[in-house]
């Protein structure tokens, strides 16, 4: 890799650590692109009205193609049995599957009701699979708040599937996390011209494309969050090729070059198949750079991709990090990102949102990347924002995206210049 | 157990929210989980409020059940009132807190904190939205209304809007302004405005106007059983209904009837002959029970409808929606489950919904108009222009936004008669709505050329339609027939002609048989 390293990075800057009020989804949300993603899953999440109504309300404008995705409300006579609220799961998860029968994979999503009162959707999915074997397969993660904050929802559903795919010898690239159809055609394609393969991909559009993984498997991450499957794919002795992710022209060309190394990809070729897109991406993200440059930015906690988000709006757009926010640090996978991240920022892991809001104002950054309920509250008090879901439900990876990605962060900025009507 | 997809109602604790957010000088302490804040951004995206709904949560983590999650709930409560310095604390749990049993309200009392603090106990494995705000604002007066003398001029409290009410920012602006007309002064509207100083002072108010019986009817019986004020039960949804409630609260009140009516304008767009083309559209009403029941009554008497389905999601008005669509010759849809109410709509086949979000997108699915009469409702339903559906101006607001999605009058007819115009058919959709032009090919043959054949054993074969065992079956050349008809009628022609084929032993439905059932049904 031959990336211009600043002097000093940010692998070594000390982290605030901090713990409060959490101004964060939990891991449920993640449902909401993951049945999208995976199309004969179901996701079932065992919890109280609350799960259903965050659900609803994540989902933003509800998808009324009929949702892949509900919710099994615990009621009263629930929590009185847990015999009972096993009898009553089975009863209601073979009501859906003969609704369903195009539903191949089932997931029972647990939550923070389902975790509080022990109710074992392990054993549950077991029983479940028996049952409905070879039709369906049931598994089980938790999505539940008081275990997973927002995009570690997709984290703990992948890895719940790592124990259960078929084993195999063969020598094959792995890329794990779930990616828009658009933009994982064009990872592909790119994979493809450089002569990388076969690529398998984790989540599968259905579950008959599910990959095999064994000794010889080596997997490339494209989403920072997959801690615990990284893990778990360790586990079944898979390889990861550790790369800053897919943000931005920098970004895309260091994570091919990782694989591309790993796979033996000539220098030469590398070059032929990058060089254009290479050169788009810089131009696309360019235009928005102009309105980034030299703006200071703060970023609230949301889906873990604040780092590798920092060090692509700091290098591509010159834009300067006052502090870095995010749920959970893995330093063992944002690590090629904070070598590349100048030092400067604070970094800051959890939360106490009230005290972020106080350095928050203090620092007066001229962007603030936060969550839906802080959104526009500090837009009335004058501060520019970004609402931090639209980087999880937007193509942002890779190059022809990165223009994308930048436009988010400039759009505020740009529209903030154009309203002279004021606001309260 | 309960598979749910989509909830008319959030939790209890979320209403507790809904009283604190539309609130002032109130905070509220939530033991509850991370993720459970995903609640806030109902109020600062949907409502688009400037401010953090004022409500602190504690956060708790898996890591914390073990050790003590009491001592989470006590310094969360300490740093909030010691950061905001409320008037009034609420203290309260989520469905998970709920579970760990940890007396949020014992724990704040311990606390001492120097304002007063009132804890809520909303059981979120049984009830609902609704219950805790209801149950929220009830408290909030028990603990803080103190008896004192009436004022000197007649006053009248308006009691039950909350943050994230329907049009409830309106409401109260046009019942204060009818109010006024009456020369009646409003002492103090709550829950929202309202901070737990105005509360305090509600009992010098002569009597009360309960606005929204889901959200303040726990307060109206709590406050006229100690304060001996009367409350009203017209809630003023429609030009009869505000009539009505204008002379229930001239009886309380002791002043006149008499008010200015010359803002009101439903009654003559209703009479104007414009409108006759809405006579008898068969129309679907589905929401809370105060709001379907008013938009029952305008639909039926006010804009000449025929109500053909009536039902509300909360139980607890189960016995007076029923009362109500009895009236009607309905029996109610009374149920949460929106997979049920959407079969009661396809089955009805209605030429037009008055409904929630919920039932707009089933709208959509079964290509149904629908206007939106009820909470739960998107952001596009809290419009910056002033659009109560109280009171005389939000009857001219009713009128409006059911009109608007219906095709008009004149248009209809034209549609009926030149239904085969390549540029101008039903499928493209009310031609003031946009997005929708879906213009035919030019050159496409008329389908009447296509399918020339006469009517042969082959032509008499199902089509499309699925067929259950004993149902009337459709020739190809009357299901023909049945596509001329425009699209806002052919549900009901559709669902007309079975029924008469059925009730006949028809088996087989012919282009007879549907001129035959329309001329049987018609009006």
């Amino acid at each position: 890799m031959s990336l211009d390293l600043p002097a000093k990075g940010c692998r070594e800057t000390p982290v605030l650590k901090e713990r409060g009020q959490r101004e964060v989804f939990c891991g449920l949300t993640s449902i909401v692109w993951l049945h999208r993603k995976m199309q004969d899953a179901f996701f079932l999440v065992v919890g109280s009205r609350t799960c259903a109504h965050l659900l609803q309300a994540a989902a933003g404008v509800m998808i009324f193609a009929e949702p892949r995705f509900g919710t099994a409300i615990l009621e009263e006579k629930d929590l009185a049995g847990l015999a009972d609220a096993n009898t009553e799961l089975d009863r209601e998860v073979a009501r859906l599957l003969e609704r369903r029968p195009d539903i191949r994979q089932l997931f029972l999503v647990g939550s923070c009701p389902s975790e509080v009162i022990k109710l074992d959707l392990h054993r549950a999915a077991e029983r479940l699979s028996a049952i409905h074997a070879p039709h369906v397969r049931v598994l089980n993660f938790t999505g539940s708040g008081i275990e997973t904050t927002f995009t570690q929802g997709e984290d703990a559903c992948l890895a719940a599937m790592v124990p259960s795919l078929p084993a195999t010898q063969a020598r094959e690239l792995l890329v794990v996390g779930a990616l828009p159809d658009v933009v994982e055609d064009q990872m592909v394609d790119l994979l493809a011209k450089l002569g990388i393969g076969p690529v398998r991909i984790l989540p599968a559009h259905r579950s008959a494309e599910t990959p095999a993984v064994g000794p010889n498997t080596v997997f490339a991450l494209v989403q920072p969050f997959l801690g615990d499957t990284h893990a778990a794919l360790v586990r079944r002795g898979a390889r990861h090729i550790p790369a800053p992710f897919p943000f931005g022209e920098e970004g895309t060309t260091a994570w091919l070059r990782a694989v591309a190394d790993e796979f033996g990809v000539s220098r030469d070729h590398f070059e032929a198949v990058t060089t254009a897109p290479r050169a788009r991406a810089q131009k696309a993200v360019a235009a928005h750079a102009e309105t980034l440059r030299d703006k200071t930015l703060f970023f609230f906690p949301d889906s873990q991709l604040e780092i590798p988000l920092a060090r692509f709006l700091a290098r591509e757009c010159g834009m300067r990090p006052l502090e870095v926010g995010t749920p959970y640090l893995h330093k063992e996978l944002v690590g090629p990102d904070l070598d590349l991240l100048p030092e400067g920022p604070v970094l800051s892991e959890g939360q106490d949102v009230e005290l972020q809001l106080d350095r928050q104002a203090a620092a007066a950054p001229d962007l603030t990347v936060c969550g839906l309920g802080l959104a526009n509250p500090l837009e009335a008090r004058g501060f520019t924002t970004k609402w931090a879901i639209e980087l999880v439900f937007t193509p942002v990876h890779f190059y022809e995206q990165a223009g994308d990605l930048a436009g988010l962060f400039s759009r505020p900025l740009r529209r903030k210049a154009l309203l002279k009507g004021g606001a309260a | 157990m309960k598979l749910t997809l989509w909830t008319y109602e959030g939790p209890p604790h979320v209403g507790a929210m809904r009283v604190a957010t539309g609130m002032k000088g109130l905070h509220y302490v939530l033991h509850a989980p991370q993720g459970d804040t995903y609640a806030d951004l109902l109020f600062t995206m949907i409502e688009r409020r400037n401010h953090r709904p004022p409500v602190s949560y504690t956060s708790f983590q898996a890591r914390d059940l073990g050790a003590d999650t009491a001592d989470l709930f006590k310094a969360t409560a300490r740093e909030a009132h010691a950061r905001f310095k409320p008037q009034a604390m609420l203290v309260g749990a989520s469905c998970t807190a709920e579970l760990i049993q940890d007396d949020p309200g014992g724990l704040a009392e311990a606390l001492d904190l120097p304002c007063p603090v009132i804890p809520l106990e909303l059981p979120s494995y049984s009830r609902k939205e609704n219950f805790g705000a209801d149950e929220t604002f009830h408290q909030l007066v028990r603990a803080l209304v103190k008896p004192m003398p009436r004022t000197a001029e007649v006053t009248a409290n308006l009691l039950g809007a909350t943050g994230l009410g329907f049009r409830h920012r309106d409401d109260v602006t046009e019942v204060t302004r009818l109010l006024a007309l009456m020369g009646i002064k409003v002492n103090v509207a709550a829950p929202m405005g309202a901070s737990p100083a105005d509360i305090a002072r509600m009992g010098q108010a002569h009597f009360n106007v309960l606005l929204y019986p889901e959200t303040g009817e726990g307060a109206a019986r709590w406050l006229e059983k100690h304060c001996g004020q009367l409350w009203t039960k017209i809630v003023p949804i429609g030009v009869g209904a505000t009539r009505d409630f204008i002379h229930e609260v001239a009886g309380l009140a002791g002043v006149s009837p008499k008010v200015d009516e010359s803002g009101l304008r439903l009654p003559w767009w209703s009479a104007s002959v414009d409108s006759t083309y809405l006579t008898g559209k068969r129309v679907f009403i589905f929401g809370d029970a105060t709001h379907s029941m008013a938009a029952a009554r305008i639909a039926a008497t006010e804009i000449g409808f025929e109500v053909v389905g009536l039902g509300c999601y909360n139980r607890e008005f189960a016995r007076p929606m029923r009362a109500a669509a009895k009236a009607y010759g309905l029996e109610a849809l009374i149920t949460d489950d929106y997979l049920e109410v959407e079969q009661a709509i396809a089955a009805a086949a209605p030429e037009m919904i008055l409904g929630t979000q919920m039932e707009r997108h089933i709208g959509k699915r079964l290509g149904i108009p629908c206007a939106v009469i009820s909470a739960p409702v998107h952001v596009q339903d809290f419009p910056a222009r002033y659009s109560p559906q109280m009171g005389f101006e939000g009857a001219n607001v009713i009128f409006d936004s059911w009109i608007h999605p219906l095709v008009m009058g004149l248009e209809e007819h034209l549609l009926t008669m030149f239904r085969e115009d390549f540029e101008f058919h039903d499928e493209a959709g009310a031609s003031h709505h946009g997005g929708k032009a879906d213009l035919r090919e030019i050159n496409a043959a008329p389908a009447e050329v296509v399918e020339a054949a006469p009517e042969t054993a082959q032509a008499v074969a199902p089509v499309e339609m699925p067929v259950a065992a004993g149902e009337p079956v459709w020739t190809a050349d009357a299901e023909r027939e049945l596509r001329k008809i425009p699209f806002f009628v052919r549900g009901k022609a559709k669902r007309n002609t079975e029924k008469y084929a059925v009730e006949r032993g028809v088996m087989t439905i012919s282009k007879d048989t549907l001129y035959e059932a329309k001329a049987h049904y018609a009006r």
